[in-house]
């Protein structure tokens, strides 16, 4: 991705720059155009977009060009400086609660990959010396119970289950009740897939967290998804209150603009990132702001380069 | 019907505010397309397309940029409109059903097997993914629903393997139609792809004589790497229709424009629901006049 796309474009649109000691507003501007086509195309909502530029054009107007740099990388630092920024500048991690367990849920549209999520976090917290255990609160999905009994198996997590004829909500409360009768310190409640839209399952899982009071609820999105991307994390985020986001299927070739898109409009951390169908631990990262930034930019190495220079 | 939320209206609210066609108005125009997921090139030219209406034909009003506007739609959908059935005639027919992860393959699958059941035909299912964790059992449980055979093996084993038994099968059962589930994959993943093509090799020396359909599904909520998903995925099969899954969700699926317009493959249906009856056919009249506002 050397080079790709955005960068090479800025870099020509900027050219002409060379030499001068400020960059005008006009500059900006023609350099913004780029800079907005670019985030489109990855998929980051407009509304997200526009204000991003704005706030990008202003500092970026009157910016000293530095000696080292041609225009169009000072405008690209700037530009990645803020994306970087916007996403959460710092990792963050699971608040783990201090009287155990630790109770986590997973939630989000159908096919997102919870299930899967549930087994790549279930892995990794057993491998940091934790006690998981998993909650199958899907009775809906097809399969989505046996799905999930497969999935722990794999990782060699337990599986709590009331089969698909109980209300997910006892089942959760009984899940809780297991965990502290069996010593489990950390449980992750697998839910079933459901549209934001939906009131009734929206309903469901206000019901669940009413009841057990989760110390973590993450949003689980694909990172392909689109500009709907902003109308589905408003509306869990409204519902339910999620403290934080998973991204999964970063294994593909998406840009992955939804990220920017649902940091936006929740204000909450993307905690985790999915990386492959697989459960075991290179699947599963804590989120780098800074390389999801060039991800969805499309720099690659462009930046490490400005760096240096 | 869940298709017209969202956009419908947006175009009319817009058309009504202005007073003359000017630039701004075709900022907005640019806005409700992009965010319907049609994509920034395409979006770009379908304006541009209507920006030279306008001059050419000395249009002033901005009411006459609605129909503009799904004009330029109706003729990058349209084209196609003729192969929007599914073709299983004659008989035997075989349908393959690819994707990436989690579109909706599996659940769209037992929908169309309950639609053709419906219809008298007879239908097998192949337990093709034979890699996720419960799909084969998934796959079965929408069998069952649909009142139709699966033809599987374990988890774990070859893919293949299974097509070519299910194609025993629906020989010697006189299956009309034998639907294929795969496994989801992501099309950057070369060993994968590979994998499909393996498939295919099965079917064109097994059932060379078989009415073949080659079926994406592409979710709508997935934004422009949908669009990568149809090149690639055309490329490893001759993709020979598309199914757009969980229209009854808020997203518009606009990246079917973008799609049809680059790769020249129709819609045959559109997912709407979790129900086995949640499967409309694709009708590109109604899907525009759905995004774009006419009741
Ligand atoms: N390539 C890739 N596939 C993934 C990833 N995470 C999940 N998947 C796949 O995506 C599909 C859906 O994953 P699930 O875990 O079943 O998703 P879910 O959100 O639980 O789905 P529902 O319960 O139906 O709502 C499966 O094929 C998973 O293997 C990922 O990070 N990368
Ligand atoms: N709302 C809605 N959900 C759907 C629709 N189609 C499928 N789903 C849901 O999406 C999730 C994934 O569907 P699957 O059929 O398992 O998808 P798949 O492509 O077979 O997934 P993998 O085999 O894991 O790649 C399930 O929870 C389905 O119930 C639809 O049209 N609308
Ligand atoms: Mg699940
Ligand atoms: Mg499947």
């Amino acid at each position: 991705m050397v080079f790709e796309g955005l960068a090479e474009k800025l870099q020509s649109t900027l050219q002409k720059l060379k030499g001068k000691g400020k960059v005008s507003e006009k500059d900006v501007t023609e350099a913004m155009r780029e800079v907005k086509m670019a985030l489109l195309e990855a998929d980051v909502n407009f509304k997200v977009v526009k204000d991003f530029i704005n706030k990008v054009k202003e500092r970026a107007v009157g910016a000293e060009v530095l000696e080292s740099l041609t225009p169009g990388q000072q405008i690209i630092k700037i530009v990645n400086e803020e994306l970087t920024a916007l996403m959460g500048t710092t990792q963050s991690k699971i608040n783990f609660s201090s009287k155990p367990p630790t109770i986590l849920m997973l939630v989000g549209l159908q096919g997102a990959g919870k299930t899967t999520m549930g087994g790549k976090l279930a892995n990794m917290f057993k491998k940091q010396g934790k006690r998981p255990l998993l909650v199958a609160c899907d009775i809906y999905r097809p399969a989505a119970i046996k799905q999930l009994q497969i999935v722990g198996g794999q990782v060699d997590v337990p599986v709590f289950t009331l089969g698909d004829k109980e209300n997910p909500v006892k089942i959760a409360n009984e899940g809780i009740k297991h965990a502290l009768d069996h010593g489990n310190d950390f449980v992750i409640i697998d839910t079933a897939g459901r549209l934001h839209i939906d009131d009734d399952l929206m309903g469901e899982l206000q019901n669940i967290k009413s009841n057990v009071k989760p110390h973590e609820i993450l949003l689980v999105v694909d990172a392909m998804t689109g500009q709907d991307a902003v109308n589905v994390a408003e509306h869990f985020n409204e519902k339910l209150g999620i403290d934080g986001v998973i991204l999964t299927k970063l294994d593909g070739d998406t840009r992955g603009g939804a990220a920017l898109s649902v940091r936006a409009v929740t204000g909450k951390p993307i905690k985790f990132v999915g990386l492959g169908e697989k459960l075991n631990e290179n699947s599963i990262e804590v989120f780098h702001p800074d390389r999801m930034a060039s991800r969805i930019l499309g720099m690659g190495d462009v930046l490490s380069l400005i760096e240096k220079a | 019907a869940k298709t017209k939320q969202g956009i419908t209206g947006k175009v009319d609210e817009l058309i009504k505010s202005y007073q003359k066609i000017d630039d701004d108005l075709f900022d907005e125009l640019e806005e409700i397309l992009i965010t319907a997921d049609i994509g920034v090139q395409t979006t770009m030219d379908i304006i541009d397309a209507i920006k030279d209406k306008v001059k050419s034909e000395k249009i002033k009003d901005p009411l006459a940029i609605k129909e503009l506007l799904k004009e330029q739609l109706f003729e990058i959908l349209n084209e196609l409109s003729d192969d929007e059935k599914l073709k299983i005639e004659p008989s035997p027919a075989i349908i393959l059903v690819v994707g990436v992860n989690g579109v909706g393959k599996t659940t769209s699958i037992g929908k169309i097997a309950h639609r053709l059941k419906g219809e008298g035909k007879k239908v097998l299912l192949a337990a093709g993914d034979t890699f996720r964790a419960a799909a084969i059992d998934q796959l079965q449980v929408w069998g069952k629903r649909a009142g139709v055979e699966v033809i599987h093996h374990q988890e774990g084993s070859d893919p293949a393997a299974v097509i070519y038994d299910a194609i025993q099968a629906a020989r010697a059962r006189n299956a009309e139609v034998l639907i294929c589930d795969t496994a989801g994959r992501l099309h950057n993943k070369k060993n994968l792809m590979m994998e499909l093509e393996k498939i295919f090799r099965v079917v064109e020396r097994e059932y060379s004589n078989a009415t073949r359909e080659v079926l994406l599904v592409l979710d709508a909520t997935t934004g422009q790497n949908a669009i990568q998903q149809a090149k690639i995925f055309n490329e490893a099969a001759d993709i020979t229709g598309l199914i757009l899954t969980k229209l009854d969700g808020t997203a518009k699926g606009g990246v079917v424009i973008g799609i049809s317009r680059e790769l020249k493959v129709p819609v045959k249906f559109i997912g709407v629901g979790e129900q086995k009856e949640d499967l409309q056919e694709f009708d590109s009249k109604a899907f525009v006049n759905a995004l774009f506002g006419q009741e």
